[in-house]
């Protein structure tokens, strides 16, 4: 008679999902941001269905109205209008969807090349890593605002110029966490038998290497998406992002100065709505690196 | 210490060469001819085109420009601004110190409040004193400043007129520029209330610059407390009876502050990128306010000088950051 071991269910290591959304929603904060920002998704997607009035549109019969709760505020503008009579947020709703877009281009951008010239660092090492890394030291060795501001001087001011400019200037903190979590496993076994295995060099790179550094780079990617928003909308307040009249938060805060005292309301949303998006970023962000990467907890 | 020195000295050289290489493509990156560009709408007779590009040296090969270039800037010569026509070099020069006396009340502010908070909030770990400071410190780390600084102006300037809008010292003085800041000539005009007013205008700006540091410099500061009062030594201080002053103040802070001192400096790059935001809602007279101005105007020798002393001055301010890294810490110097 042989005994029989029963391997109970419980005992079976949980799904890596599992695993994450275990230690990711313990985090009150970061659960808090992903809602805000499915909810920001969200009204970015639907902003035609959900948005009040087109975001162009000029009411010349209601300038300055104030927020419905207000005296002199009506139903009709929620938010209330701005100086020449568009309301307010409906543009903060179309105005969700440049933001994002910037974020997800910047980041994609950045990630893309990023990866891409970290691999090749830390796979190749040598000169051409010495490269690559001199001249990434060089673009940290400028404030980032500043290194943006030059670049969109050279390609002109445009929302398309400001996001290439941040995603340059991004590119650096990609490099390098790439370029270090491929030094740390290329000398590992499972390399070395894919090596051995007959894998080329493109495919130790970007399948067997890459998957394995991915963590910190889901949780700067993160941390980027908030610093994009947050970028874009300081080169579009000082003029050098998206032109007005587009419905972009920080150019919408633009030429605000001059109402502050007789309209709050056209300077205090569309700052509220930069705040919100890239706290719930951040949170998420700092939620995200607690759950998938306990070594970079700070 | 040497072989420190000279590794980190042999990190700056390339780092100053990109930098003019990046201002130096800056005028050839920008599309379209820019002697065309400088002239403006009016247009200009093609005798003064071809004169002005010889003039500017753009007839010439791109390597030669940039050598020429480059020796020009080891003299000083940053070339004239379009504007103004005085030499980029020192319009800077008069605009710096401005700059300096917002960051460096931003600094102080930041660090006046941040390294208490932070180190406090460290000691009460999980109490809600912590949790506030973690709370502010993310949303400050999120803030918008140039939106800040509208809500700043918003309550304390409009709504309770406790502080000016803008500008650096009220209209009814004059004061005589000795030094630049505006601080010390104040004082130095004798004349009554003048310090007073500068005092006045410095403060909401310097809040609003030091709003990201302070973020910064307090969940540094608890996280180096919180890794330190783990440490042994802690322990055996506390064990031989030592007051919980004494204790955090004198054995932990030691040490907690080596890696503090390293984020306050790299803070100063963050600020001086802050000043350009800063200063152009404060109408602050300072480098930050001048170049986004120049970039309006199309004043493209004032943009390639601005730019390039502004990285100048970060790079050797983190240089310095490091060496005092070094002097603080001595296992840096020995390790590499």
């Amino acid at each position: 008679m042989s005994e029989t071991v029963q391997v109970t269910s419980s005992e079976a290591p949980p799904h890596p999902l599992q695993e994450f959304w275990h230690y990711f929603s313990q985090n009150a904060g970061a659960v808090v941001g992903l809602v805000f920002i499915c909810v920001i998704v969200v009204v970015a997607v639907l902003a035609d269905v959900l948005a009040p009035h087109p975001p162009f549109e000029q009411y010349r019969d209601a300038l300055l109205v104030p927020p419905f709760w207000q005296d002199g505020g009506s139903t009709r503008f929620l938010l209330g209008t701005d100086d020449v009579g568009r309301d307010i947020l409906s543009r903060l709703m179309y105005g969700a969807r440049l933001s994002l877009l910037i974020g997800a281009m910047v980041v994609t951008l950045s990630l893309a090349v990023g990866i891409l010239l970290g691999l090749v660092a830390g796979y190749f090492r040598g000169a051409t890593e010495a490269i690559i890394m001199r001249i990434m030291d060089v673009m940290l060795a400028l404030p980032s605002l500043l290194l943006a501001i030059a670049i969109v001087a050279i390609l002109g001011p445009s929302l398309f110029n400001a996001a290439i400019a941040i995603a340059i200037v991004v590119l650096p903190h990609y490099v390098r966490l790439t370029r270090a979590a491929a030094i740390s496993e290329v000398g590992k076994d499972y390399v070395t038998a894919s090596r051995v295995a007959g894998a080329g060099r493109l495919r130790i790179m970007f399948i067997t290497i890459l998957p394995n550094c991915m963590a910190p780079l889901i949780v700067q990617a993160t941390l980027g998406f908030s610093s994009a928003i947050l970028d874009a909308a300081a080169l579009g307040f000082l003029g050098l992002g998206a032109q007005p009249p587009t419905p972009e938060w920080g150019s919408m805060l633009a030429n605000a100065l001059q109402f502050l005292q007789r309209a709050w309301w056209v300077v205090t949303f569309p700052g509220l709505a930069i705040l919100l998006t890239v706290l719930a970023f951040n949170l998420m962000g700092d939620g995200l690196r607690d759950a998938l990467d306990p070594k970079m907890k700070v | 210490m040497l072989q420190f020195l000279l590794k980190r000295l042999a990190l700056v050289i390339p780092a100053f060469f990109g930098v003019t290489i990046l201002t130096f493509a800056l005028i050839h990156l920008i599309p379209g001819d820019p002697v065309l560009l400088m002239a403006g709408e009016r247009g200009i007779d093609p005798e003064r085109h071809a004169e002005l590009r010889r003039e500017m040296g753009l007839d010439r090969p791109m390597v030669v420009q940039y050598l020429h270039y480059i020796g020009g800037v080891f003299q000083g010569d940053l070339g004239k601004s379009l504007i103004s026509k005085k030499p980029v070099m020192e319009e800077f020069l008069t605009l710096f110190p401005a700059t300096i006396e917002l960051s460096l009340c931003a600094m102080i502010f930041a660090v006046t409040i941040g390294l208490p908070a932070g180190i406090l909030a460290a000691v009460k770990r999980g109490t809600v004193f912590d949790h506030s400071v973690m709370a502010v410190s993310l949303t400050g780390y999120s803030m918008p400043i140039f939106w800040w600084g509208l809500l700043l102006i918003l309550l304390f300037s409009v709504q309770l007129g406790w502080t000016p809008v803008s500008g650096r010292i009220s209209a009814l003085y004059w004061v005589d520029t000795v030094t630049g800041f505006m601080l010390i000539d104040s004082l130095l005009s004798n004349e009554a209330g003048a310090f007073t007013s500068a005092v006045r205008h410095l403060i909401l700006p310097s809040i609003v610059l030091g709003t990201i540091p302070l973020a910064v410099i307090a969940r540094m500061t608890r996280s180096a407390t919180l890794e330190v009062l783990r440490e042994d030594y802690i322990r055996t201080a506390r064990a031989k009876g030592l007051s919980p002053m004494r204790v955090i103040g004198l054995h932990a802070l030691r040490n907690a502050l080596i890696p503090v001192v390293t984020v306050i400096g790299l803070q100063v790059g963050v600020l001086l990128a802050g000043a350009i935001l800063t200063e152009t809602i404060f109408a602050w007279p300072g480098v930050g306010k001048w170049l986004v101005e120049s970039i309006g105007r199309r004043d493209y020798p004032a943009v390639q000088g601005g730019i390039l002393l502004v990285a100048t001055v970060v790079i050797l301010v983190n240089l310095v950051v490091d060496l005092l890294y070094g002097v603080i810490n001595p296992r840096i110097r020995h390790t590499r």
